[in-house]
This record gives C-alpha cells, structure tokens and sequence, in this order.
C-alpha cells in the first residue's frame, strides 16, 4: 500500500493542490487572492500532465546516436518512439520498467526509453493559457478597485446593493 | 441553392484550404485590427474577415452536405498525430451559425460601438471580437482535445474582456467579467484535467482516434472520470442550470453587440463540444453514458427551465431577463440531447440553431433601444410599440419565437421536442416543455404588455418620441426576425442540418423525422 502511494506521489500531489486551490478560489473574499487560488488550481493540472509523461527509466525525448547500428537504427525514429508516445501513461510507466529489467539482463536488446514529451509541450501552451488568465484577471481586479475603492467582495457588494437601493437602476 | 452551385462559385484554392483558413484567417486580423489607429478600419477589417469566414463555412458546408468530412491537416502533420481540423454534418451547421452570426453583428455594430465604448478602444475592441470569434470558430472545428481547450480559452479570456467593456456604460459589467473569469477558468480547467485522464487511458487527443481507443475501455475508471470532467468543465461553459450563475449579469451588462453576439454562438459552440464528446467520442455501449444522461442531463435541464423561466419572469431589468431566459433554453436543448435518440438529439441541435436567431433578434432589437433611449428596465418599456414601432414588432417576432408561437422557428423546435418526448415515451419531458412555454408567455408578457397596452411616458405635455434608428442596425435585426418567421413556415433548412448532425453524431443518418429526412 505504502508504496503504491509512493508510486503515485505525483498525483497525491495533483489532488491536493488542486483542492487547495479551489478552496482559495471558493473561501476567500479578496479578489486578489481568488486568483491566486484559481492559479494554484490551474497549476496543479500541469503537474498531473507533466507526471503523465514521465516514464521510470526513461531518457529526455532526443534522438541518441545507436551503437549497435544496422538494423537497431530504424527502431529509434520516429515510427517506434510514436508508440510509447502513444500508449497511456500508466501502461507506459509498466513498459518502462518492464524495459529496465531488461536492460540489466541482456545489454545487446537494449532498447531506449524516451519520456513522452507530449504532455510536457501541452502544459507549456497550458502555461500560456494560464498567464493570459491571470493577466487579465488581474487587470480586472485594477478596474474594480478604481470603481469601487475596494478589492473585498464584501465591500463590492454592498456597493451594488446601495445602488440598487437608490433605484436608480436596479437588475 | 444546391451544395454544388454554392462549390461552383467558390475559387479552388478557398475549396481546398476552407477548413484551415476559417480559424486562422480571424486570428491573425485581430493582430492587424489591434495595431491600425482607427477604430473604424479596424471594424472594416473584421467585416472583411467575418465576410471571408462566412464563405469558408458555406464552402464547408456545401463539401459535408452528402455526409462525408472534411479532413485539414495543420502545417501538413498528418492525423492522428498531428492536429486536425476536421469539418462534418455536425459542426458545419455551427460554423454556419458562428460566422453569419459574426457578419450580421458586424454590420449592426458601427454606431453602438461609438455610443458605447470609449472612441480610442474602438480599434482594441474590434480586436477582441476578432479573437471571440476565432476562438469560437475554433472551438467548432477542430478535432483535437487539447486544440478545443486551447480554442475554448481564446474565446473566453477575450469575452472576458469584451464583456468588461461595458463598464463604460455600468461599473457592474466589471464584477460580472471577474466572476465569469473565475468560474470559466474552472470550467475549462476541469475540462483540461479530464481530457487528461482520457489522455492517459486511451494515450490520443484526436477525437475520431480517441472514440475508437474508448470503446474497449467501457469501464475503465478513469475513462469514467474523464468523461465526468468533460461533461462538468463544458456544462459550465454552456450555462447548465446550476452552473449558469456567470450568466445574467455577463450578459445584463456587456456591450450591447457582445450580449447579441454570444447569446446567438458562444453557449452554442460549447454546447457542440459537449454533444462531440457525449456522442462523437463516447457511444451508447458506454454504459455509464444513457444512465448521465437520464439522471443528471435530464434532471438538470428540467431544473433549469422551470427555476430559470420564474427567475426570469420576476426579473426587473430586460437583458438580465433574456439572459435568464438563455438559460432555460439551453434546458431544452439538453433536454433532446438526454432523450439519446436520434429524434430528441436532432430537436435539440434545431433549438439550438432556432435559439441563436430569436436571440440573436431579441438582444440586438435591445442593442437599438439602449442607444435610443438608454433603457434597461421592463417597466421603461410603456408605449414603445408607439415610440419605436420598427425595432418593436421585430422584438415582438423575436418573443413570439421564444414562446413558441406559429409560424416562428421557436415552435418548429418545441414541436419536435415535444415529438421526440412522446416518441420516447416521457411524458412528463412534454408536460414540462409545456409549463415552461408558458412561463415564457409570462416574462415575454409583461414586455409586450408594456410596450403596447399601456401609454407612452409624457414628456413635456406630449408623448417622448425616439429618433428613428439608423438603417445600419434595424437591417440585420429584421434579417434575423424575418429569418425567424421564414425558417418558421419552411424549416426545411434548419431540420435537414440539425437531422444530419444527430444522425452523424450518433453513427445512424438513416433515423431522421420531418421534411429534413429526404436529402
């Protein structure tokens, strides 16, 4: 048991974060805050990606010089390195160490593990996604202040509230 | 028009590369549009674009309308590793619906804007239209997971901003545009994390190559669990009932075009997503899909059409209203989608197509009334079927729509609904469509009661007066309620699109109703 939760410590991280971010965004009234639980939260998602590509044993996604040539080199290109790519991540976590094993056993069927660099290019437009976000919610955060003097809900609230007493233009 | 005049007059070179340019093309004008100085250059930009888009989707359309599909490889990276567009049956009515409701918003736009927005913004503006629009598009037609959460933000985080423009008018709009930021970034971001989980069982992001890895993974948890984030990530974009809260005041106060413009397309795209996910990538073998379907869509949509209408009908200020009336639309719509026939699948994608022209009328008949006479609550409504008869009766077929009322589109779908309901054998789905039709009668009511029974409010000893809107505006605004009434008589059109969608989308063209089954 211990070390099944070991072995997913990646996502044990992934969960918690992503309810401490969600209980930021959904706890706090400071609207700075919030968003700065909404990026907790986005950011838990790129670690449960980026843990989606790792493989045990397995090399940074570059092409290595084959030594054993011949007919070995064909089974670097992209054709066979597109299947681990392809195969899930907990399947692919057993290929990687399956391939360890026979590794030590016999050196010549040595086979190189790549990592799936997929989910690593997906975060980084994830990343992108995420500042873009942040900026602008920010940026709203500015406007609402200089509104409303204020970056607590509750204050903005009652502001709200105050003009619909006035009923100048209730909604 | 036949599909074959419609490829006639097309060029081969728009042919060919129709389902790559109709996303690029408005990304990368929106970088023009942001750099040039005027605000009115700019607004020429996006027409000539949203022009160019709307041939591309007839292109698209024309290509899909025998059933086959459309296949654009990006940069030449062949599917299913590379990312593809990929334009069927059932995207292209949307891509349809996007872009002509993209013109039509365009052409309404020029004088709204200035009355508006801020003059130096003009040309950012524009911009970010430009962007919604692309995003929106994109959200449409690609055929990649990861591509329709990249797409789905785009048009978010620029509606965020679009919707954030109308503090000039009410500061309320920036608290609505910070409220929608958060809740749609959870809402994508839940998607995002199950499209990983499905990432992870299936090792695809290609949607057609994703469907067929599910299939034999029925009960794999984690498909499960995907499946689940999927539903919930786009059930906030597309405002399902509980998850509707960013909603109203997003649309109560935005730019008056920006609430025509989403309230016809934005639900609409991600409701297309939600239908290619539930259907296009899961089947009915997926034994937990009729089971979400009957216990969580159905309920929720029959939820969100009874508690959204009573809001609705209790609601003080117009736009709010229709927003809350937005909500319970897109109750029906679900309510098809859960039947899981064909029949009920195709009642919902025609609502959906129906919802964006009455809407579409509604909010820009709003946009017309806002610049006259600066108005927001019913009760500024007394006597307007006098002051501004025009804008009034396309307002009236617009509501007439909403309700249900021959010959507008809006009965054509109930009808259908109401037939998939019975054919289904539920009964209370018909009686439900019923006492929400009603409760639209009511909120619709009082509007029309204001306008036209009570008099004109007294200004100084005589009845107020409105100058007559600019031709600009009333143009599309009656194009869309004569669409209402024409599509209403002969909805030849809509049913033959929202037939093949369903019948697509669920592997079975044969199975289809009405005048739209002969091809």
């Amino acid at each position: 048991m211990a070390a099944f939760i070991a072995g997913k410590s990646y996502y044990l991280a992934f969960v918690i974060l992503m309810m401490l971010g969600l209980y930021v965004v959904f706890a706090s009234g400071n609207m700075v805050k919030r968003l700065v639980g909404l990026s907790v939260f986005q950011t838990s998602v790129f670690l449960f990606y980026v843990a989606l590509g790792k493989i045990s044993g397995g090399q940074p996604p570059i092409l290595v010089d084959d030594a054993h040539g011949g007919s070995h080199g064909g089974g670097h290109d992209a054709e066979s390195h597109a299947a681990p790519a392809l195969r899930g991540a907990a399947e692919a976590d057993e290929a990687g160490r399956a391939a360890d094993a026979a590794h030590g056993a016999a050196h010549a069927a040595e086979a190189v593990i790549y990592s799936n660099p997929l989910p690593h290019v997906l975060i980084l437009t994830a990343i992108v996604v995420g500042v873009a976000t942040l900026a602008v919610g920010l940026a709203l955060v500015v406007r609402i202040r200089e509104a409303y003097g204020s970056i607590e809900d509750e204050d903005v609230e009652q502001a709200e509230n105050m003009m619909l007493a006035n009923a100048s233009d209730p909604s | 028009m036949t599909p074959a005049d419609v490829l006639a007059l097309a060029p081969p070179g728009l042919e060919r590369h129709a389902g790559g340019l109709i996303a690029a093309a408005p990304l990368v004008a929106a970088g023009v549009a942001a750099l040039v100085p005027a605000g009115r250059l700019a607004w020429m930009i996006a027409l000539a674009t949203a022009v160019l888009c709307l041939a591309c989707a007839g292109v698209l359309s024309a290509q899909v309308w025998d059933g086959a599909v459309v296949s654009y490889a990006f940069g030449g990276w062949a599917p299913p590793l590379g990312i593809e567009y990929r334009i069927d049956p059932a995207n292209a009515p949307i891509l349809l619906l996007i872009t002509a409701m993209g013109v039509l918003v365009l052409l309404y736009a020029p004088r709204s804007v200035e009355d508006e927005i801020d003059r130096r913004q003009h040309a950012l503006f524009y911009a970010a239209f430009l962007v919604c629009f692309a995003g929106l598009i994109g959200v449409a037609a690609t055929g990649d997971a990861f591509n329709l959460f990249v797409f789905l933000e785009i048009s978010s985080l620029s509606t965020y901003v679009l919707v954030a423009m109308g503090a000039a008018r009410d500061r309320r709009a920036l608290t609505a545009a910070y409220n929608y930021l958060i809740l749609g970034t959870i809402g994508a971001t839940f998607f995002v994390i199950g499209v990983g989980f499905l990432y992870a069982a299936t090792g695809t992001l290609n949607l057609v190559d994703m469907a067929e890895r599910v299939a034999p993974l029925a009960d794999n948890r984690m498909v499960k669990a995907g499946f689940a984030f999927v539903i919930i990530g786009l059930g906030l974009k597309i405002a399902m009932y509980p998850l509707h809260t960013w909603l109203p005041n997003a649309y109560a106060f935005a730019p008056s075009i920006i609430t025509a413009f989403l309230a016809a397309t934005a639900t609409k795209a991600a409701f297309y997503a939600l239908l290619r996910f539930m259907f296009g990538v899961f089947d009915s073998e997926f034994r937990f899909q009729p089971l979400m379907l009957v216990t969580v869509v159905a309920a929720l949509a029959v939820l969100g059409m009874i508690i959204a209408s009573l809001q609705a009908a209790f609601a003080v200020n117009i736009r709010r209203m229709l927003a809350l009336s937005s909500v319970a639309q897109v109750g029906y719509m679900l309510l098809g989608v859960a039947m899981g026939t064909s029949a009920g699948l195709a009642a919902g994608f025609l609502h959906l197509i129906n919802h964006a022209m009455m809407k579409g009328a509604l909010f820009l008949a709003l946009g017309i009334f806002t610049l006259r006479l600066g108005l927001t609550r019913i009760s500024d409504f007394t006597g307007l079927g006098r002051v501004m008869p025009v804008t009034m009766a396309a307002f009236v077929i617009g509501a007439l729509s909403l309700v249900g009322m021959p010959p507008t589109v809006g009965f054509v779908s109930k009808v259908f609904l109401l037939e998939a309901a019975l054919e289904r054998g539920w009964a209370w789905a018909a009686a439900v469509i019923a006492i929400a039709s009603i409760l639209a009668f009511v909120y619709v009511g009082r509007v029309l009661f204001a306008a036209y029974m009570q008099p004109p409010p007294m200004r100084d000893g005589a009845p107020a007066r409105a100058a007559a809107p600019p031709l600009a505006m009333v143009g599309p605004l009656w194009v869309l309620a004569l669409a209402n009434l024409y599509f209403g008589i002969d909805a030849s059109f809509p049913t033959a699109l929202a037939c093949r969608a369903s019948g697509f989308l669920l592997g079975d063209p044969s199975a289809c109703f009405g005048p739209g089954a002969a091809p």
